[in-house]
């Protein structure tokens, strides 16, 4: 029953937590670049805004265009049912690998460029176009960082992997790891939508990717989007800090060790925000066709992982 | 059963001669539709009967054709699958045809069509349950002529009559090497009856055996549509009427796989390793040149058919997962990949059979298949608009459909073997597993592309503009087809047990059983667990519960509906919105390497000024490197062949008896000499 109610709470902390993480980088990368920076919670007072607004809508657009928000949103609260946030191991363990984690969040990107083709408008159709083609190349290499760990954990599903790097505390720093991490922490910036592959503070409607593909959503529904893209930036982190750096997860379900877990999960958070905050900090976004290189980049490194797993087993 | 199977044969019987003798076109439609749903549902019928009872079922008719053996059937459990695969598409596409083929009426004859239809049904039917070596090539030879004649039914179009003729040699072609096949396997047969060519081939030399196997691959293979022997695919199916794309693509092309697991797993019971890393590599190169294809499409059915050569390698690869496993003695990981493969199978059947049908609503509405001239019809089709979207969904493997649990399937079957110390196992399945990806993430871009650009947005032509719902009965078929692809997705439990059973006994494969941890897939060989079941409740729910959080805590004060915004343009036309060319556009320059897109820019600038410009044309395709690489160099031999056997064809009578004689005489020393 305790493993229900984590089961809920993990959800429930996921979603609150979320916007506080977007609020931290771009605190973090506005201290970093000089500026003052508006505080870490400015995201959450964006989204009481939104949710209070005017929901303007293209009068080209059909009903897809209002339900998208809720399959996006409704997909990633799904996906954090599934995801090692707190404590393993759960009950929904078995009812979600990671393959399904990385398809109901790519169930999501499906309805969003969708959404971004229906009103007509040349930007939605470019985002749309851009979105899905660096959601396709970003895929294999997802696939082989899954397998990457899978193999040493003998199961995809993330209970387990967890499970396997807490016991074998030595796998974490194995070369099979690292590698695995690289490679999905370069797919992870791809798929939020961050630097060097897309800029989420652009004003600038050619370069952007993610953003053009949601220019036509206002109100609510973009309220939605945007608490959705902070939830799939939270899954990606909680996979890259908890299933690579498994220490401080709570396994005994106790309320000690839950308080350590939640400590030690804003730690990761502040320290992946700080590393990608740094990044934006430091490198330009690439040209659109130098994107693929980079993610040709993580796949390669994805083989490796799957390969030096596989020999060092 | 025996009953049942009568009941079959007897309705596309029926069907087919009520349809050619109806007195008029109306009459002619809705006997069609009649043979062609008895038919199918007493097909379906003997499937699950056999498969809740077990029993096998044979017919025999000796007498008929007796040199060969006679006619033969025999319904086992790996035919009665095939055969459930066939009634399962066959209904809805009757229902559909009945509606969709009024619009033939007058202009081509719809008693032929309808007899067509219901002798490729039969043939279809009878094809897996042929028990001989005899039927079997009579029933493929049938179903390959019916098709024929159905991808000809709109024969007054130039590109149908060119896809027919690929059509018709590349079946004969795969003909010839599946008789061959089959020659050679008999040659230590006391009959050509399956049974015996089972016990036959114990005894066959490895190298004949090996033989076989590769004569199947390419004979079948080019029935299935695998690359480089998919030429015909992409020409054929869209040409046909489009419930007989439907039944094409989503059916007869896995009787191409029917044949292969005959042959290979049943009659050969699997060989040596690289029998499987074969298949793996023909299955790969399927998935992947497939989907890149179909994502440079601009015509809807030609892009749902490169997606059909997609899929039908994502089976191969399971398929040849599994043959590589048996031959390493890893029978769960055997009979998971095998398992995989069959379940991606029949998923294709179902979402590729909706998939057609709504491109032929599509088609039916509008009048053309150019998605650039596509646009708006979620709001003029709601319905098919529906159908559809729940299609691509489910081809482009996304959660809670069929597609994305078989994807799921083929990803765990691939684990094992990279776990495998067998040489180049290893890497071969982390290849394999870039490629499934890779393929999955194409496929949902591609799918993105079909849909958005033909069902939203504004409309791009007068046609799309004037488009008009499809009529019930089209509905009809397309629905049934839509609630398969949900169901066959939540009942993966039941499919995959069941599917244990049919494939068990073949080979050496024991039969395993789910370990059903409650609603949880969990597959012996596996290494993951995953309930598609639960994750759709979970996806509803969720969504379900932020549309009602959403009205309750934060309706905000309304909507308005108002322009797109653009940039502070004046108005918007169709004419800025992003094309089916222009969203492929970032994956065309990604893969250029393989595309090798030409470009061809004419501006013609005003005469007054070279800063005006009065029209721009640009022009692109891309290398079509199977067509012109492999299959011209063989089309130009055989056109010179022909012209030299011109010169023997005098057209006189006298001439061609003396070559009779000559023939004649020359056995007659043949034998002579051999006697002497």
């Amino acid at each position: 029953m305790i493993g229900y109610v984590l089961e809920v709470a993990q959800a429930a902390l996921a979603l609150l937590l979320a916007p506080g993480v977007v609020g931290l980088i771009r605190w973090m990368k506005a201290r970093l670049q000089n500026r003052r920076g508006a505080p870490v919670w400015q995201p959450y007072r964006e989204l009481a805004k939104l949710f209070q607004k005017e929901v303007v809508v293209s009068n080209n657009a059909s009903w897809l265009f209002r339900a998208a928000p809720f399959v996006v949103f409704g997909s990633a609260v799904t996906v954090t049912l599934f995801v090692p946030i707190l404590a393993v191991p759960l009950p929904f363990d078995g009812v979600g690998d990671l393959l399904v984690v990385v398809y109901l969040l790519l169930l999501g990107t499906f309805f969003l460029s969708l959404a971004g083709l229906d009103p007509g408008s040349p930007f939605g159709g470019m985002g749309a176009s851009r979105e899905m083609t660096i959601a396709a190349l970003a895929e294999p290499t997802v696939a082989l960082a899954i397998f990457a760990l899978a193999l040493s954990a003998g199961s995809t599903n993330l209970g387990q992997i967890v499970a396997r790097t807490m016991s074998h505390p030595g796998a974490a720093l194995s070369p099979g790891h690292l590698l695995a991490f690289l490679a999905l922490f370069i797919v992870a910036l791809a798929e939020t939508g961050r630097l060097p592959i897309d800029n989420p503070a652009t004003h600038l409607e050619l370069t952007m990717i993610h953003e053009a593909m949601v220019l036509e959503y206002s109100g609510r529904y973009l309220a939605l989007i945007e608490w959705a893209a902070a939830v799939k930036l939270l899954v990606f982190f909680s996979l890259l800090g908890n299933l690579f750096v498994p220490a401080g997860i709570s396994m005994a379900l106790t309320p000690a060790t839950l308080a350590i877990a939640v400590v030690t999960l804003l730690a990761k958070f502040a320290v992946l925000a700080g590393a990608v905050a740094i990044l934006e900090t430091r490198i330009a976004k690439l040209r659109l066709f130098r994107v693929p290189e980079l993610l040709s980049v993580s796949f390669v490194l994805g083989l490796l992982a799957v390969t030096s797993s596989f020999l060092l087993r | 059963m025996t009953l049942l199977f009568g009941l079959m044969v007897t309705g596309y019987a029926f069907g087919a001669v009520a349809a050619a003798l109806s007195p008029n076109d109306r009459a002619a439609r809705l006997l069609t539709a009649s043979g062609t749903v008895v038919g199918g549902g007493a097909g379906l019928a003997v499937a699950f009967g056999h498969f809740a009872s077990g029993a096998p079922l044979a017919l025999e008719a000796p007498a008929l054709l007796s040199i060969a053996d006679g006619l033969a059937f025999r319904v086992d459990a790996l035919g009665a699958f095939f055969l459930a695969l066939v009634g399962l598409v066959a209904v809805p596409c009757g229902i559909y045809g009945a509606g969709y083929s009024a619009a033939y009426e007058g202009r081509y004859s719809l008693r032929f069509l309808g007899a067509m239809l219901n002798l490729f049904l039969l043939t279809m039917s009878l094809v897996p349950v042929a028990g001989n070596v005899l039927t079997f090539l009579l029933m493929w030879e049938g179903m390959s002529l019916t098709s024929y004649f159905l991808v000809m039914t709109e024969a007054n179009e130039p590109d149908t009559v060119q896809a027919g003729g690929w059509y018709l040699a590349m079946t004969h072609g795969g003909l010839a090497l599946v008789l061959a096949a089959f020659l050679l396997l008999a040659g230590g047969a006391a009959t050509t009856s399956f049974a015996d060519l089972r016990t036959a081939a114990a005894t066959l030399s490895p190298a004949t055996r090996n033989a076989v196997f590769l004569l199947a691959v390419l004979g079948f293979g080019s029935k299935a549509g695998i690359v480089p022997l998919h030429v015909w695919l992409p020409r054929a199916h869209p040409a046909a009427p489009s419930h007989v794309s439907a039944l094409m693509s989503a059916v007869m092309i896995k009787l191409g796989v029917y044949g292969l697991l005959r042959v290979g797993l049943d009659l050969l019971s699997g060989g040596p390793a690289w029998w499987g890393a074969l298949l793996i590599g023909l299955g790969g190169l399927s998935a992947v040149l497939g989907v890149l294809y179909a994502l440079m499409e601009n015509d809807l059915k030609r892009l749902l058919a490169y997606s059909s050569v997609e899929n039908i390698g994502l089976v191969f690869i399971g398929v040849g997962t599994g043959f590589l496993s048996l031959s390493l003695g890893a029978v769960p990981a055997a009979m998971l990949a095998l398992s995989a493969g069959l379940y991606h199978a029949l998923n294709h059947a179902a979402f590729k059979g909706l998939l057609f049908l709504g491109a032929g609503s599509v088609l039916h509405a509008t009048h053309t298949r150019d998605m650039n001239r596509l646009g708006g019809l979620i709001r003029r089709l709601p319905w098919t608009a529906l159908f559809f979207l729940i299609g691509s969904l489910a081809i482009a493997g996304l959660p809670p459909l069929n597609g994305f649990v078989s994807e799921w399937l083929l990803f765990q079957s691939l684990l094992p073997g990279i776990g495998s110390s067998a040489p180049l196992v290893a890497p071969l399945m982390t290849l394999a597993v870039g490629v499934l990806a890779l393929t999955g993430g194409l496929a949902a871009a591609g799918f993105v592309k079909a849909f958005g650009i033909t069902f939203l947005a504004i409309p791009r032509s007068p046609a799309a503009e004037h488009a008009h719902e499809a009529p019930g009965s089209m509905r009809m078929g397309m629905g049934i087809l839509a609630v398969a692809c949900a169901g066959l997705g939540l009942a993966a439990v039941p499919i995959m047990s069941g599917l244990g059973s049919i494939l068990a006994g073949h080979a050496g494969l024991a039969a395993t059983t789910p370990r059903l941890g409650g609603l949880s897939l969990s597959m012996p060989g596996a290494v993951g667990q995953m309930s598609p079941t639960l994750v759709a409740l979970g996806l509803v729910v969720a969504t379900a519960g932020v549309w009602i959080g959403v009205r309750l805590f934060a309706r905000g004060p309304g909507l308005r509906v108002d322009e797109t915004w653009g940039c502070g343009r004046i108005a918007q036309t169709p004419r800025m919105e992003y094309t089916s060319t222009a969203f492929a556009e970032p994956l065309r320059r990604v893969f250029a390497g393989l595309y090798r897109p030409t470009k061809d820019l004419s501006i013609d600038f005003h005469p007054e000024s070279r800063y005006f410009v009065q029209s721009i044309e640009y022009r692109s395709e891309i290398v079509p490197w199977f067509e012109r690489y492999l299959y011209a160099p063989v089309i130009a031999r055989v056109r010179w062949w022909a012209i030299g056997t011109r010169a023997i064809q005098s057209g006189s009578v006298h001439a061609y008896l003396t070559y009779l004689v000559l023939a004649l005489l020359g056995l007659l020393v043949v034998l002579l000499v051999q006697g002497a």
